[in-house]
Order: structure tokens, then C-alpha cells, then sequence
């Protein structure tokens, strides 16, 4: 039946296009993919923040908690490396790390844990429905271990790291395991576009 | 929390969709609209379409869809449900006629007849209906989301991950719909329900080649689970080999099962037919 085959080649050729990776960027293009940067959570100072509060920088959104001994702060700590390699730029990015685990991080703990990295980190939380809200939108998970008999408990979370820009438009998701410098260079990029853009729009 | 809380908790949708609840609101009314005299074939059937359509409510709206979102192995389960299971069993109950009696006679008149005289449309339902066509949709949808790459942007997209869900459901119909309810006129029993079985037997082989594939995979082909988080800390490997599995062995059973049922159905239509049970003969 010529008909199937035809529609075979069709089916094949559309597949092919659609699994091809980005080349041009080292993390993976989410343009249009997901909803525009929006939240409501509460700062390090125990004030109500909005996604309007950064409005202009381009945003590295992460999860994670401060209990977390291995995975929050290496990612934390990678970020901060690349935002400070941008130099003068890195004024324009904001890392904000929501803490999944309002019952231990209370905006003390919060600023405290974020002056160990870079003064781009802040980190922010909120109340259970603030943050389920927000992981719904991004479609992420955080669930709860068991605690154990001092009271400490594991918190599992994702591990990607959303970008938006100046606009909050999602951009890039981006993974630690990429190292710095690449995360550098998706920066630079992802900046550069921005300011084409603001100019061009201010013309 | 308490108990009810909980309960409550679990059958809320994990995301709300109005056509869901519209689309399901409106099958389960016509069908209760659509009932007539209960005999005990109606009531057998009953069971098996509320069933399906309980079914497909349950992986679409409620907190299931929360751990299908996030586990590679249960989102193989709601498409084994979605794709397999509850339009077998709403295509087995034959509700047609019921849910065509369900319409209020103005909507029947009005709007199914003259659709009904539509011929592109009787031609593209005739088109999707043949057992070849509808046997590549129903394994080439499966290939299809399960290419990493749409998979990773099918689970961070909600408009593609509900057409994704969508897609499965409906192709479920679609497909059982022709194994079970779609004869064409004058074709003898061997070729209708011989080559329906043979269909569903040639079925299993690609879909035992792309679960044995994912389940004996060594890499993580999935990885968008690892980086959204999964519902609970389980391996990516060990969620990766269930998946399979469940892609591999539970869907090409389903297979059997349509040929059993269909067997079923060509030695009843073998066997002379008392004056009895004459009239409750549908297929």
C-alpha cells in the first residue's frame, strides 16, 4: 500500500526533526516551553516577594534546601563561578534558590546560608501552597524522607536549573553537571541577546 | 492530615481540566440518560464502560497524575490504562446505541444527523478504521512519545503533554473500536475476525521490541525524571527496567486478551443461534 509507506517516510522525517539536539547552547532550549517567570514567595528578610521584584535581571531559578550536604551547595557554588566570570555583567543575573523546606529554613537561616556563595544567591521559601504552586508551574517534584531520631530528614528535589530573561521568558534549562564555564558562555549569550534586544526595542 | 482530607487529597486533579471533566461529565450523562430495559447483558456491559471511563477520569484527574508526572514507570502505566486498558473495556461494552439514546432528540436531530450525512467525514472515520492504518497509529503513537527527545519535551510542556495524553485515549478508542465494533459489510467471519486476531498478534511484536528495548537499556534514556525529580527517591535505572516491562509484557498481553474475546465472539456466530438469543446479537 503506497499510502502507508508514504506515511511511514512522513512519520520518520518528522521524528528525526524533532530529536535533534540544540547545537548552540550547552543546556537545552526551552524557549516557549514553559510559562513566563511567576511566583510569590517570601525573601531572606521575611518580606513577600514577586517575580516583579526581578524584573529586568535575567533569573537562574533552583531548588533545594539547606540542610542538603552535597548536591545544593556544589550546584550553588558552581552558579556563583559562573555569574562572577561575567565580571561587570553578573549585576544583571540573580540566583534564586527556593528552599522546598520551609519547616527548617526560616528567612535567618536562609540569608546566612546564602552569603557562602556569590551576592547574585538569594534565597527565598514560602508556605507549602506558595511553593507547590510555583513546582506545579515548573513541573518539578520535592517530596520528604522519614525523619530520624534527632528530627533530621532528607528532602528530595529536582536538579534543573531554569533561566529566564530580562522579560522572564523561559530560555535555557540548565544541569551543574555542565561546569562553569559552559554555564558562562550560555550566560554571556543569553545577555548579549537580551541587550540586542533592548536596544533594538528602544530605537 | 485526616483520613477524608486524605481521600479528598488523592482524587483532586493534580492540574484541572475543564475538558475532562466535560468530556467524561457528558459521556457518563448520556449514558445514564441512554439506559433502557435492563437485562442482564445491559448490566454486564454497564459494568465494563462505567469501569473504562472510571478508568480514564482516574489517570487524568486525580493526584495520579502527580507520580505519572514524575516517575518513568508509572507514566508507562497511565499510558498502558490511557492506551490499552479503558478503551478496551469501553469498546468491549458497546455503548453506542446506548449513548446515542442518551442525546436529547433536538441535538440528535440537529446536529448528529446532518453530521452524519457529512461524507469527508464518514470517509476519514472509514480511512482511520481500516485494521492496517489504525494498527500503525496505534504502535506509532508509542514510538513516538517514547523518543527521548519528545519525551523530555513532552513532560515539561503541559499543552504537548496533555495532546500527548489526549492522543493516547482517543487512539485507544479509535484502535479497540475496530477490533471489537467496526465490520464491513459482506465480509465473511474467517476474514473479519481472522484477520483482526492476526493484527493484534502481529501488534505485540514492536511493542515487545520497544519494552525489551528500554527495560535491557544501560543508559538513562529518560533523564527529564531525574531532572524534574521523581515522586520518591527510586533508582533511575530500576524505574527505567519497570517501565519496560510494563511497556513490553502487560501491553502486548492485551493483545491476547482481544484475540481471546474475539475468538469468543467467531465460535458464538459459528454455533446456530436459538430464537432467543437472536435479537441480542449485535456484532
Amino acid at each position: 500500500m503506497p499510502r502507508v509507506h508514504l506515511m511511514a517516510l512522513l512519520l520518520t522525517l518528522l521524528l528525526v526533526g524533532c530529536d535533534r539536539q540544540s547545537a548552540v547552547w550547552h543546556g537545552h532550549d526551552l524557549t516557549g516551553v514553559m510559562p513566563d517567570l511567576a511566583f510569590s514567595l517570601v525573601d531572606d528578610n521575611g518580606h513577600a516577594v514577586t517575580a516583579s521584584d526581578y524584573a529586568g535581571k535575567t533569573v537562574l531559578l533552583y531548588f533545594g534546601f539547606t540542610h542538603c550536604e552535597d548536591v545544593c551547595p556544589t550546584t550553588l557554588a558552581t552558579l556563583s563561578r559562573a555569574v562572577n566570570a561575567l565580571g561587570a555583567d553578573s549585576r544583571r543575573v540573580r540566583i534564586l534558590f527556593v528552599s522546598v523546606d520551609p519547616h527548617r529554613d526560616t528567612p535567618a537561616i536562609l540569608q546566612r546560608y546564602a552569603e557562602h556563595f556569590s551576592p547574585q544567591v538569594v534565597a527565598l521559601t514560602g508556605t507549602r501552597s506558595q511553593l507547590d504552586h510555583l513546582t506545579r508551574r515548573y513541573r518539578v517534584a520535592y517530596s520528604y524522607g522519614n525523619a530520624d531520631a534527632r528530627g533530621d530528614y532528607e528532602v528530595y528535589h529536582s536538579s534543573a536549573i531554569f533561566v529566564f530573561d530580562a522579560r522572564g521568558k523561559v530560555r535555557l534549562l540548565l544541569q551543574e553537571q555542565l561546569g562553569a564555564a559552559a554555564i558562562t558562555e550560555d550566560l554571556q549569550r543569553l545577555l548579549s541577546d537580551s541587550e540586542r534586544s533592548y536596544h533594538h526595542a528602544t530605537k | 492530615m485526616t483520613p477524608l482530607a486524605n481521600i479528598i487529597g488523592v482524587l483532586m486533579p493534580y492540574e484541572f481540566s475543564p475538558t475532562v471533566l466535560v468530556v467524561s461529565g457528558t459521556a457518563a450523562w448520556l449514558y445514564v440518560r441512554g439506559r433502557s430495559t435492563d437485562d442482564g447483558q445491559e448490566r454486564y456491559r454497564a459494568v465494563l464502560f462505567w469501569l473504562g471511563l472510571a478508568l480514564m477520569y482516574a489517570m487524568l484527574q486525580t493526584r495520579y497524575d502527580f507520580y505519572a508526572q514524575h516517575m518513568f514507570f508509572l507514566h508507562r502505566l497511565q499510558h498502558l490504562i490511557l492506551h490499552h486498558l479503558a478503551p478496551f473495556l469501553i469498546a468491549l461494552s458497546m455503548p453506542q446505541e446506548r449513548l446515542l439514546a442518551g442525546l436529547p432528540a433536538q441535538v440528535r436531530h440537529r446536529v448528529i444527523a446532518p453530521l452524519s450525512r457529512i461524507r469527508l467525514l464518514g470517509s476519514v472515520m472509514h480511512w482511520l478504521q481500516q485494521p492496517l492504518i489504525a494498527g500503525a497509529l496505534f504502535v506509532g503513537l508509542i514510538y513516538f512519545w517514547l523518543i527521548p527527545g519528545v519525551h523530555f519535551i513532552a513532560m515539561l510542556n503541559l499543552p504537548l503533554y496533555d495532546t500527548m495524553n489526549w492522543g493516547m485515549a482517543l487512539d485507544g478508542l479509535l484502535f479497540w473500536w475496530m477490533v471489537f465494533n467496526m465490520r464491513s459489510p459482506g465480509i465473511s467471519d474467517a476474514h473479519h475476525f481472522g484477520g483482526r486476531i492476526l493484527l493484534l498478534f502481529l501488534l505485540m511484536f514492536p511493542q515487545i521490541v520497544i519494552g525489551a528495548h528500554i527495560a535491557l537499556s544501560q543508559q538513562d534514556l529518560f533523564d527529564v525524571y531525574a531532572v524534574c525529580g521523581r515522586a520518591w527517591p527510586l533508582s533511575a535505572h530500576v524505574d527505567q527496567v519497570i517501565g519496560g516491562l510494563i511497556t513490553w509484557i502487560p501491553a502486548a498481553m492485551m493483545s491476547i486478551a482481544g484475540g481471546l474475546v474475539l475468538l469468543q465472539r467467531w465460535i458464538r456466530q459459528r454455533e446456530p443461534i436459538t430464537e432467543g438469543e437472536a435479537c441480542r446479537e449485535f456484532t
